[in-house]
């Protein structure tokens, strides 16, 4: 909110201007009303392995993170070129792998990867389009400067919170936007089914049924699910509710069963068809791989895409980047090094204590060192694991992360942040909705914004300036 | 032009789990409610009466909810704070008022995007003031409140239906739902005090045990509706005739069969067909329409009852069945 010299950053100046004026307990009491109305309507979260817990709610941090307009238009290029060559790659992976042939990229990167699925070479899915829904994790790492942390190509979950956390502000503090305009994010559900729809397959009538395919209520992120197919006025449906019908994968109705265009698919690759993947997935529907590859349905995103989720291959995300646009990359990555490399991994044994490293194909803030904050034992631990499987991990320089203040019992305090826009993929082009969800580590000095974790979120406005 | 006349033909039928769910969520709402009004009968009755006859109550009340060989493993008396422990919170009793009303809040949320947000917010708002209500057992002079709590919740979360559901299939099924259970609900209460009324009419003139049927009725929330159209007016025959044949009274079994059977003729209308559900329910309306109180006293009255509510149950069965709630 701050520059280095005290004044607050222009983009804050309207907000803090209406904050000084605002009593400290009225804003503790709100935000016990705020908690309230998230338990009201049911906006919770399951954690996995705790009892008592089965439902939680994610701490919701009332002093929204602010972007500039001018800023943002500059993070949407950035965005939108990542976007795009993430989309090109996954093709291109899955037929002529142009990038290998090249020597841009080592073979062996996707090849030992569980996520490169062989059933996706020589198919394109309907409209081309792999990612239908991205989300991009970005850092501030300076005044002027952004990075990616990390790209969410398979099925990015916490949009529900972003519009929830703007309805949430809109509802306590009705006044603070006619004061501060701040674009809107609530067309995102629509923008979505119309988004989902434009990449329905050609046996697809002129109003496509769109499904969200949920693993159920147990699912943590159940109540998102839910929340996009009632926003969408799409079906919510698992897998006892599909079968493969006429080469059609349809859904069971009351009036029989009826054929779905385009599944929003909220499951793993590996639980999608248990004749196809797992054999012991539930969750599934047998079949549906078939219908796939024969243009029946369209699945988002598309299967195979985790690959770009892959730590390893975000360390070549520049080298894609330039790939597949011709262009510089516009957001930077965070510095990386491949543990499978000899040299990278001497350099990352030997500074253990001041790196954060991760597994190649971890997610959630599981299964990682950081080396800051950690105890000796546990640096030891790790390095025994990180010397038997080098391949398995990268590393990255625990960053100057930016951040933003929350409120806490004793006023403001700052607490480090990232941000997460989403950004939807259709042959009518991609579109970013302004702001994302933005999590928040809530322990002070903590860099862990894992909701998982303990991580909490704030509201993302871009202003409409 | 009633609330089930529309004329649509149906769009997009609904998937078949989640009309199980919608009509599982009604059942329990409606179980958990008539529990509420079967405990304060109850329990009014065991403050009143002396401690042998509140024994006696409170078995029958057991009887009614079918938990009474679960409560004996339990307990080896009838007191007041036992019963009411039992019947409302304990872990023990995987029928306890708290389940039924957690198992309806469990459904609504596996088909919440097929609800409004008011009636999410009804059921999700109920599960948990009742959860808070009952984290501790309930105290003697805190019975009361907390039972209007339980009928309170179930009340909002129809009411909420009524106010704001879309009347399409997710409406038809949650009446249906609703009905069935009640119908159910009214059967066994009325099943487990039958033997109060024979005697009565053997002997004409006999007097009737005015406290115990003053009970049945109230755990209808029938009590001054009777009294109203009866004038005060207390015999075995008009009492029966109340109960299971006069449709003005929505709590009747006659009115839970007239209600059940317009939803299933709208689903019937909505799906341009009728199946096993119609035909169950018309086999079960044959044991009522046209009956008189004296047929039904002649054929029995508890043969008369366990024969419903099997045939009530039957129609569940056939409207899961017809509708595909499971693959």
């Amino acid at each position: 909110m701050e520059n280095a010299d005290g004044t607050v950053r222009a983009p804050y100046r309207d907000y803090k201007a209406w904050l000084d004026k605002q009593d400290p307990a009225l804003m503790r009491r709100k935000g016990v009303e705020a908690e309230n109305l998230f338990r009201r309507t049911g906006i919770t979260f399951n954690v996995y392995g705790e009892d008592d817990a089965e439902e939680r709610l994610i701490p919701f941090d009332m002093v929204p993170r602010i972007i500039s307009g001018n800023e943002w238009r500059r993070l949407s290029r950035g965005i939108e070129q990542r976007v795009r060559a993430l989309n090109a790659f996954m093709h291109d992976l899955y037929h002529r792998q142009e990038i290998i042939r090249s020597g841009r990229l080592p073979e062996r990167l996707f090849r030992n990867n569980d996520a490169w699925l062989p059933q996706m070479v020589g198919f394109t899915p309907p409209g081309a389009v792999y990612t239908h829904i991205v989300g991009i994790d970005l850092v501030r790492t300076g005044p002027d400067e952004f990075m990616v942390l990390e790209d969410n190509a398979r099925t990015p979950s916490g949009v529900s919170y972003m519009l929830e956390n703007r309805e949430t502000m809109m509802a306590m503090f009705p006044e603070l936007f006619a004061q501060v305009k701040v674009q809107p994010v609530s067309n995102y559900p629509r923008k979505l089914a119309a988004s989902l729809a434009a990449c329905a397959p050609d046996s697809a009538g002129p109003k496509p049924t769109i499904a969200v395919l949920t693993p159920g209520i147990y699912n943590s992120a159940y109540y998102e699910h839910a929340f996009l197919a009632d926003q969408m006025g799409a079906e919510l449906v698992e897998g006892s509710d599909l079968r493969v019908v006429d080469a059609k994968v349809q859904m069971r109705t009351t009036d029989g069963f009826r054929p779905i265009d385009v599944l929003y698919r909220r499951v793993d690759d590996d639980f999608l068809d248990p004749l196809t993947f797992n054999p012991n997935s539930v969750l599934g529907i047998p079949g549906i791989m078939d219908v796939y590859r024969a243009g029946n349905i369209t699945i988002a995103n598309a299967p195979g895409t985790g690959v770009a989720d892959d730590k390893a291959i975000y360390s070549f995300m520049p080298e894609i980047v330039e790939f597949y646009t011709g262009e510089k990359p516009l957001l930077p990555n965070v510095d990386t090094w491949r543990c499978a490399d000899p040299d990278s991994l001497k350099y990352v044994l030997d500074n253990l204590d001041e790196l954060v490293v991760k597994e190649v194909h971890g997610s959630g803030g599981y299964g990682m060192l950081i080396g800051p904050t950690a105890s000796k034992k546990k640096i030891r631990d790790f390095r025994k694991k990180l010397e038997a499987k080098p391949e398995n991990y990268i590393a990255q320089p625990t960053l100057a992360l930016s951040t933003c203040p929350i409120l806490t019992r004793r006023g403001l305090a700052p607490r480090h942040v990232d941000l997460r826009p989403f950004v939807l993929c259709s042959p009518d082009g991609v579109d970013i909705t302004p702001g994302g969800l933005t999590r928040v580590a809530l322990k002070k000095g903590s860099l862990v914004v894992n909701s998982s974790q303990g991580g909490g979120t704030k509201d993302s406005w871009v202003l409409d300036d | 032009m009633t609330d089930l006349d529309i004329p649509f033909a149906i769009e997009k039928p609904m998937l078949g789990r989640t009309a199980g769910r919608i009509f599982w969520m009604y059942r329990y709402l409606e179980r958990a409610e008539n529990t509420a009004r079967l405990l304060a009968a109850g329990h009014r009755m065991a403050l009143t009466r002396g401690a042998e006859e509140a024994s006696v109550e409170w078995r029958s009340v057991l009887t009614t909810l079918g938990l009474l060989s679960m409560y004996e493993d339990h307990y080896d008396d009838f007191l007041s704070a036992h019963v009411c422990d039992f019947v409302l919170r304990s872990k023990s009793n995987p029928e306890s008022v708290l389940s039924m009303f957690e198992r309806a809040r469990t459904n609504a949320r596996a088909c919440r995007s097929s609800i409004t947000l008011e009636v999410w917010e009804a059921v999700n708002e109920g599960w948990m003031s009742l959860r808070d209500l009952l984290a501790r057992p309930v105290r003697d002079s805190n019975l009361n409140s907390v039972l209007a709590a339980i009928r309170r919740e179930s009340t909002l979360a129809r009411g909420a239906t009524h106010g704001t559901m879309l009347r399409n299939e997710v409406y038809s099924f949650s009446r249906a739902g609703t009905f069935l259970e009640r119908a159910d609900n009214t059967a066994r209460i009325l099943d487990v005090k039958y033997y109060l009324l024979l005697p009565s009419l053997a002997h004409v003139g006999t007097a009737l045990d005015t406290g115990q049927w003053d009970n049945v009725l109230r755990s209808l929330s029938a009590e001054l509706a009777y009294r109203w159209l009866n004038a005060g007016r207390m015999d075995a025959r008009s009492i029966a005739d109340f109960l299971i044949l006069d449709v003005r009274f929505p709590r009747s079994l006659a009115f839970c069969f007239s209600a059940m059977r317009d939803n299933l003729a709208a689903l019937a209308r909505l799906h341009g067909k009728e199946g096993v559900a119609h035909e169950a329910m018309r086999a079960a309306d044959m044991r009522l329409t046209g009956k008189t109180v004296e047929d039904i006293f002649d054929q029995g009255l508890h043969e008369f009852l366990l024969e419903f509510i099997a045939a009530n149950a039957s129609i569940a069965s056939a409207i899961s069945e017809e509708y595909r709630f499971v693959a």
